[in-house]
C-alpha cells in the first residue's frame, strides 16, 4: 500500500479529482455543460455514456490538456497552469487511438515513457503485470488491438502514478480482451491507487468501477455506485421476453400489475418489475389471452444499461 | 534520474533506420542521383554542330565551303525539312545560300549562337578571308571545374534541406496524427527536449548523408574539397540545423499528411529551382538575386561550393552563415510559437 503525500479532507478517503461547474464550449457547441464531478482517493471511478457525450473532453480538462471555459478543475490537490510536470508525474494516461510507434518494441516504448518520469518502476515488470512479456522484444505494429492497449496501459502504469486516467480503455476489442484488460485495472486498483475510467461500454462500468457517473450531452445525469443506481430505478428487475408468434400491446402489459416501465429492444419485450412473483404469472396470463405464444422468458437484475434507459428515454447503443 | 533526451533521441533514430524508405532516400537516392547526372555531363569533347543548308540553287558551294570545318554535321535539305529540323532542335543554324547568305536560328540557345558563328567563319575562310593573328588553343579538363564539382555541393545542399524537412516536419506530423503528440504532453516530459531530441536525431543523421555521398564521388569522379574539412563541416552543421527549424515550422500547425507533404514541397521546389542546385543562380535576371542570395538553400550551396571549389575562408562565408542562422532561429521560434499539440 502505497502512502499518499496529500490528506484531503477526509483523511485516506480524500478526493483525488474534483470539478466544480466545469463548462467547456467551441464555438456554438457544448462540450461539457455545467459538470460537477468528485473522485474519491482509492477508488475506480467510470464516466459512462455513449460516443460523444463529452467524456473525452472532460477526461482532457481533468489531466490539463485543454482548459476549461469556465469552473474548477482540482486534480490531487492542485490546479493546472502550476507547477504542471510535478503534478504530471503523478498521473498515468492512456488516451483514445494513440498509436505508438510502428517500429519500436513493446519494452522500447515503455522505457521511453519511463525515461519521461523523475521516479517509476521498473519496466520488465511493468510489462509482465499488462501480460506483455512475451511480446517485450515485438515491433508494436506486430500486436493486436488488445495488446496496443495493454501497451498503453504499461505506457500509464510505469510512471507508478498515483492516479490512473485512462479513456475507452477498451473501445474495439473483443469481449475476451475486454474481460483481460479489466483484470489488469482491478489489480491496480487493488494497490489503493486511483482509476478514473470512461467507457461507453455499460456492463464493463457495472464490473469495474466502484462509482460510476453517467454523462448524457456534457451533464452527469446521474452518479452513484453501480448497485446504488440500480436499486434507485422503480423496478430492478427486468422479464425479457421474446414471443414465437402473435403479439400483445404495450399498454396491456403496462397495465399489470407491479409493471413500471415496459419498452422493445431488438424485437424482444423488456418489462421492468417491482415484484416478479406477482408481475410473471399475469404477464404468461396475458400472453394466453392474447394467444402469443412464447419463445424465451429471462428474468435479471436491473443493469447500469437499464438506469440509462430509464433517466433518457432512449435506447442505449455502446458502437 | 530520468534522461527522456537521450531515449528520446534513440527512439527516433531506431524507428528511422528501421524504415527501409529511410535509408533509401537518406542514403541511396542522392548518390544515385549523382551518379546518373555525373555520367550524363561527363564533360566529353563536345558533339558536332548540326548544320543544315536549305535546298536552293548555290547549296552545294555552301556545302563545299562548310566541309572545311570537320566539327560540323552538314545536311542538305528542302525548307520544309529544314525548318522541322530547327523547331525541334535537330539543327542549331539553317543556311540560306543566296546574296547575301541567311543565318536562320533562334538567338537564345547558346549553342545556335556558337554555330552561327562558326558557319559564318567557314564560310568566310571558303570565300577568300584570312586571320591576320595566328592563334591556338590549350584545353583544360581539371576537377574542380567540371559540371560534378559544380554539382556534387548542390546535391549535398538539397539533401540536407529534404533531410530536414522530411526528416523533421513529416515525422512530427506523423506523432500528431497518432496522437503521441498528445500522449506526450499528459507526461512530464518537457516539450523543450522533445524539439530538441528532433533536432539531435537530425543532426545525428548528417554524417550518414554527407559523408558517402562525398566519399563516392571522389572514388568515381574525383571530386574532392578545396578547402578544410573543419570549414566543410561547419557549414554542413550550419545549413543542417537552419533546414531543422525550418522543417519544425511547417510542421507546427499541420495535422494531416497532405497538408504537411503539401506545405514541404512547396517551400523545397522552388529552391531546388532557384537556388543553384543543378545550374547557377547567375541564369535568373538580375533583380531576381537578391531574393534568390535570401534563401537558405542558396546561401547553404554557394557556402558548400565556396569551401569545395575555391577553399574559401569560413570569415568571407559570414553573410550565408547569417541567412542560414536567420532562416534557422526565426523559423524555430515561430514554430515554437505555432507548435500544436493536439
Amino acid at each position: 500500500m502505497k502512502t499518499l503525500p496529500f490528506a484531503g479532507p477526509e483523511g485516506a478517503g480524500g478526493t483525488a479529482v474534483s470539478l466544480l461547474g466545469v463548462v467547456k464550449r467551441y464555438d456554438d457547441v457544448v462540450a461539457v455543460d455545467s459538470l460537477d464531478l468528485e473522485v474519491r482517493v482509492g477508488e475506480c471511478f467510470g464516466l459512462l455514456g455513449p460516443n460523444g457525450a463529452g467524456k473525452t473532453t472532460t477526461i482532457e480538462i481533468l489531466i490539463g490538456l485543454q482548459e476549461p471555459t469556465s469552473g474548477e478543475d482540482v486534480v490531487l490537490g492542485r490546479n493546472w497552469g502550476g507547477d504542471d510536470r510535478s503534478l504530471r508525474s503523478r498521473i498515468g494516461v492512456s488516451l483514445q487511438e494513440t498509436r505508438f510507434p510502428e517500429r519500436l518494441t513493446v519494452a522500447e516504448v515503455v522505457t521511453l515513457f519511463r525515461s519521461f518520469y523523475p521516479r517509476g518502476r521498473d519496466v520488465p515488470s511493468v510489462i509482465r503485470e499488462v501480460g506483455l512479456t512475451e511480446k517485450a522484444r515485438s515491433w508494436t505494429s506486430k500486436l493486436s488491438g488488445g495488446q496496443r492497449q495493454r501497451l498503453a496501459l504499461a505506457c500509464a502504469l510505469v510512471g507508478d502514478p498515483e492516479l490512473l486516467v485512462l479513456d475507452e480503455p477498451t473501445t474495439g476489442l473483443d469481449p475476451q480482451a475486454r474481460l483481460q484488460f479489466g483484470d489488469s485495472i482491478l489489480s491496480y486498483k487493488d494497490r489503493g491507487c486511483t482509476i478514473l475510467v470512461s467507457t461507453h461500454y455499460m456492463e464493463e462500468a457495472q464490473r469495474l468501477c466502484d462509482r460510476v457517473a453517467i454523462i448524457e450531452r456534457g451533464k452527469a445525469i446521474a452518479i452513484g455506485s453501480p448497485g446504488e443506481l440500480i436499486a434507485s430505478l422503480d423496478g430492478n428487475l427486468v422479464v425479457e421476453v421474446e414471443l414465437a408468434a402473435g403479439d400483445v400491446g404495450d399498454e396491456d402489459v403496462q397495465r399489470l400489475a407491479g409493471v413500471t416501465s415496459v419498452r422493445r429492444e431488438n424485437g424482444a419485450l423488456l418489462v421492468s418489475v417491482r415484484e416478479a412473483h406477482v408481475t410473471v404469472p399475469a404477464l404468461l396470463d396475458l400472453f394466453r389471452i392474447c394467444s402469443a405464444s412464447l419463445a424465451q422468458l429471462t428474468l435479471r437484475q436491473a443493469t447500469l444499461e437499464d438506469v440509462y434507459v430509464s433517466l433518457t428515454g432512449r435506447q442505449y447503443r455502446d458502437e | 534520474m530520468s534522461r527522456p533526451l537521450p531515449h528520446l533521441v534513440l527512439a527516433r533514430l531506431r524507428e528511422s533506420l528501421r524504415h527501409p524508405e529511410t535509408i533509401f532516400w537518406t542514403f541511396l537516392f542522392p548518390i544515385l542521383l549523382a551518379v546518373a547526372l555525373g555520367i550524363a555531363f561527363r564533360g566529353e569533347r563536345p558533339g558536332p554542330t548540326n548544320v543544315v543548308v536549305v535546298e536552293d540553287p548555290g547549296a552545294a558551294e555552301v556545302e563545299r565551303g562548310l566541309k572545311a570545318d570537320n566539327g560540323m554535321r552538314i545536311e542538305v535539305l528542302s525548307r520544309e525539312a529544314a525548318d522541322h529540323r530547327l523547331r525541334t532542335g535537330r539543327a542549331a543554324v539553317l543556311v540560306i545560300p543566296g546574296d547575301p547568305v541567311v543565318f536562320r536560328y533562334d538567338p537564345t540557345r547558346p549553342e545556335s549562337r556558337l554555330a552561327r558563328e562558326r558557319v559564318d567563319r567557314a564560310l568566310q575562310h571558303a570565300a577568300g578571308r584570312t586571320d591576320p593573328l595566328g592563334v591556338s588553343d590549350n584545353l583544360v579538363a581539371e576537377p574542380g571545374a567540371r559540371y560534378i564539382d559544380f554539382l556534387i555541393p548542390g546535391l549535398l545542399g538539397m539533401n540536407l534541406m529534404s533531410g530536414g524537412l522530411w526528416g523533421i516536419g513529416w515525422v512530427i506530423v506523423e506523432d500528431r496524427i497518432r496522437k503521441l503528440l498528445k500522449l506526450q504532453l499528459a507526461t512530464p516530459m518537457r516539450k523543450r527536449d522533445f524539439l530538441l531530441a528532433h533536432m539531435l536525431a537530425r543532426l545525428t543523421f548528417v554524417p550518414l548523408e554527407v559523408v558517402p555521398l562525398l566519399f563516392l564521388s571522389w572514388l568515381i569522379f574525383g571530386v574532392s574539397s578545396a578547402g578544410s574539412l573543419l570549414s566543410l563541416t561547419t557549414v554542413t552543421v550550419a545549413g543542417a540545423l537552419s533546414f531543422a527549424g525550418l522543417g519544425t515550422l511547417v510542421a507546427s500547425r499541420a495535422r494531416t499528411t497532405a497538408t504537411i507533404s503539401g506545405l514541404i514541397n512547396l517551400a523545397t521546389f522552388p529552391m531546388i529551382v532557384v537556388s543553384g542546385v543543378f545550374f547557377s543562380t547567375s541564369r535568373f535576371p538580375d533583380p531576381l538575386q537578391p531574393l534568390i542570395r535570401a534563401l537558405p538553400l542558396t546561401a547553404l550551396i554557394d557556402g558548400l561550393r565556396g569551401v569545395m571549389t575555391d577553399g574559401a575562408h569560413l570569415a568571407v562565408l559570414w553573410p550565408h552563415f547569417l541567412v542560414m542562422g536567420l532562416w534557422g532561429a526565426l523559423s524555430f521560434a515561430g514554430a515554437l510559437w505555432l507548435f500544436r499539440w493536439t
